[in-house]
């Protein structure tokens, strides 16, 4: 009897076990709660458990937001040049390049959201945790001079740990050239829409992603300035766990809205069209 | 002298400027200006004492004069936070330079800080926004603005009153995206190799005008900025007068373009 039943324990067990085996999970970084992978992906990489909206890669991103077909890639062949030959730069950009199929952290062009033209940035944080270097800043300055001379709105998917360090001042300096475009393209009267997404944080929050007419962020992403462990050192006590969250921001009155996942393309479709971009083809202005 | 101090290492040199003795901006201003007020807060939190504004005469012209402040003692670093300002520092700063530019007067910024400040407040308050925002309006400004590194320029705390006309390195100022010792925490996890993050980094004066970065060196006594601040004073004044005569000659349409453009060609990449 004894026996029988620990057999049916280890059954049991071992049953439920297997599809976890076979299976891998996803950890949420917020909740620490795991989502069989297959149900996180259904999900479009959304925690079930507290709703925080994970990274996504800059195509699964660009399936998500644009009119199938619509969007025409800008400056695709651009990429790193090693200014400083900085030890084992060149390297890393590489794998990196094999591993994501990209050519650096950002992906720029034009595309149709529900009809409305628009120039579209979506930063990958896959790609060396998104940090601006020479490409990253130069790819997103020629977006919104493209976007002004054209009369167009600007949507950018921020994602990014900050300066990238490989490249030293040159890096520093994207801050300053990205800002300058986006300021140009405030002066022309034109829209721009920034969506924080995890994470956003260091020089591009110190840069065009803070400068947005109108700031959307999703969900339970890290949004900051400075990293949380730096904070942490400086006060020497732990943080509370929604310091630096989209939620805690909107309250502090650094975010405009924080937009779900699923409902981002018909928000951005209605913001574009509240300010009169509502044409597929480009005008001179709206 | 120039030939012996070419060869100072870049950590030689964040040496020299970590040194208490190095001169700060509350020894500048009384010898490059005359007439200064000293102007409070950011008419919207509170004021923040790592950043001095105000308004003084160069030479007998009015100009509004930004400047982050060092301490020497411990008492005069914890009114001015070890010169790491908060973003009503940058505010501060941001309107005094529309001030300026109402009353079309140049704007000198003096740049000497370790970062913009990581706390909790600053976080609430908006460090990033408010950077950006400095950032992307003085690009706009209507009136010439001069910067000079004093000693370190750290990061985008710098870079807040770091887009102008022409900036100006003294010549041991260093200017970095990230301090050697951050650096070599993040490369190596190890801080402690900060001297060899030092020399990777390429943070000099010279690297600064070869990146395109700043169009001057004012050069230091031998002994650097602390060995005869009278002389030091007297470099940094010259420049500025030279530098503001040249700017305010321009039509201002012709020096905002300039202005874009100066940091508009700074990238380095490949497009095949």
């Amino acid at each position: 009897m004894a026996l029988e039943e620990l057999f049916k324990n280890v059954t049991k067990r071992f049953n439920d076990d297997a599809p976890e085996e076979h299976e891998p999970v996803f950890k949420c970084p917020r909740c620490q709660q795991t989502t069989p992978e297959s149900k996180f992906q259904e999900l479009n990489k959304v925690c079930p458990h507290c709703n925080y909206h994970a990274r996504l890669t800059a195509a699964e991103r660009m399936r998500l937001t644009v009119d199938s077909g619509s969007f025409v890639e800008y400056d695709a062949e651009m990429h790193s040049a090693d200014p400083l030959q900085f030890p084992g730069y060149a390297r890393k950009v590489e794998s990196l390049q094999t591993m994501t199929g990209l050519k650096d952290a950002v992906i720029t062009g034009e595309c149709t959201i529900k009809g409305s033209r628009t120039v579209l940035i979506i930063m990958d944080s896959h790609f060396m945790m998104a940090s601006m270097g020479s490409v990253v800043g130069e790819k997103i300055t020629r977006a919104f001079e493209t976007a002004t001379e054209k009369g167009l709105p600007v949507v950018a998917f921020t994602a990014s740990g900050g300066a990238r360090m490989q490249e030293g001042i040159i890096s520093l300096m994207q801050m300053a050239k990205t800002s300058a475009a986006v300021a140009k393209h405030n002066d022309a009267g034109l829209l721009y829409l920034t969506v924080m997404t995890d994470p956003t944080t260091g020089g591009v929050t110190a840069s065009f992603a803070s400068l947005g007419d109108i700031i959307l962020a999703e969900p339970k992403v890290l949004i900051g300035f400075a990293g949380r462990r730096v904070i942490e050192g400086t006060i020497r006590q732990r943080l509370p766990d929604n310091f630096q969250l989209a939620e805690f921001l909107q309250e502090k009155g650094f975010v405009d809205m924080i937009v779900e996942r699923r409902s981002m393309r018909s928000t951005l479709s209605h913001l574009l069209k509240l300010h009169g971009y509502d044409r597929e083809q480009e005008a001179g202005g709206a | 002298m120039e030939q012996q101090q070419q060869h100072r290492t870049a950590w030689e040199r964040q040496l020299l400027i970590r040194d208490k003795n190095r001169p700060t901006v509350r020894d500048y201003i009384p010898r490059i200006f005359t007439d200064f007020y000293e102007m409070h807060g950011d008419r919207n939190f509170g004021d923040d004492g790592a950043i001095i504004g105000g308004i003084g005469r160069l030479n007998g012209l009015p100009v509004t004069i930004l400047a982050q402040v060092k301490g020497r003692n411990l008492r005069e670093n914890k009114a001015s936070n070890f010169a790491m300002p908060h973003p009503e520092g940058y505010r501060k700063a941001l309107r005094l330079a529309h001030q300026a530019e109402k009353f079309h007067r140049p704007i000198i910024c003096l740049i000497d800080t370790p970062g913009a400040f990581c706390g909790v407040e600053a976080e609430e308050r908006g460090q990033g926004e408010a950077i950006a925002r400095n950032i992307a309006e003085f690009m706009m400004l209507k009136t010439p603005v001069i910067s000079v590194v004093l000693g370190e320029a750290g990061s985008g705390g710098a870079l807040a009153l770091g887009v102008c006309d022409a900036l100006a390195m003294l010549e041991n100022a260093l200017y970095s995206v990230i301090s050697p010792r951050g650096a070599a925490s993040i490369l190596w996890k190890d801080a402690s190799r900060e001297q060899e993050a030092c020399e990777v980094m390429q943070i000099t004066a010279e690297d600064m005008v070869r990146f395109g970065v700043a169009e001057a060196i004012i050069p230091e006594p031998e002994a650097g900025a602390q060995g005869d601040i009278d002389k030091i004073s007297a470099n940094i004044k010259e420049y500025l007068a030279e530098t503001i005569t040249e700017k305010l000659q321009k039509d201002i349409d012709v020096l905002q373009k300039e202005r874009y453009t100066k940091f508009r060609k700074i990238g380095v990449f490949e497009e095949n």
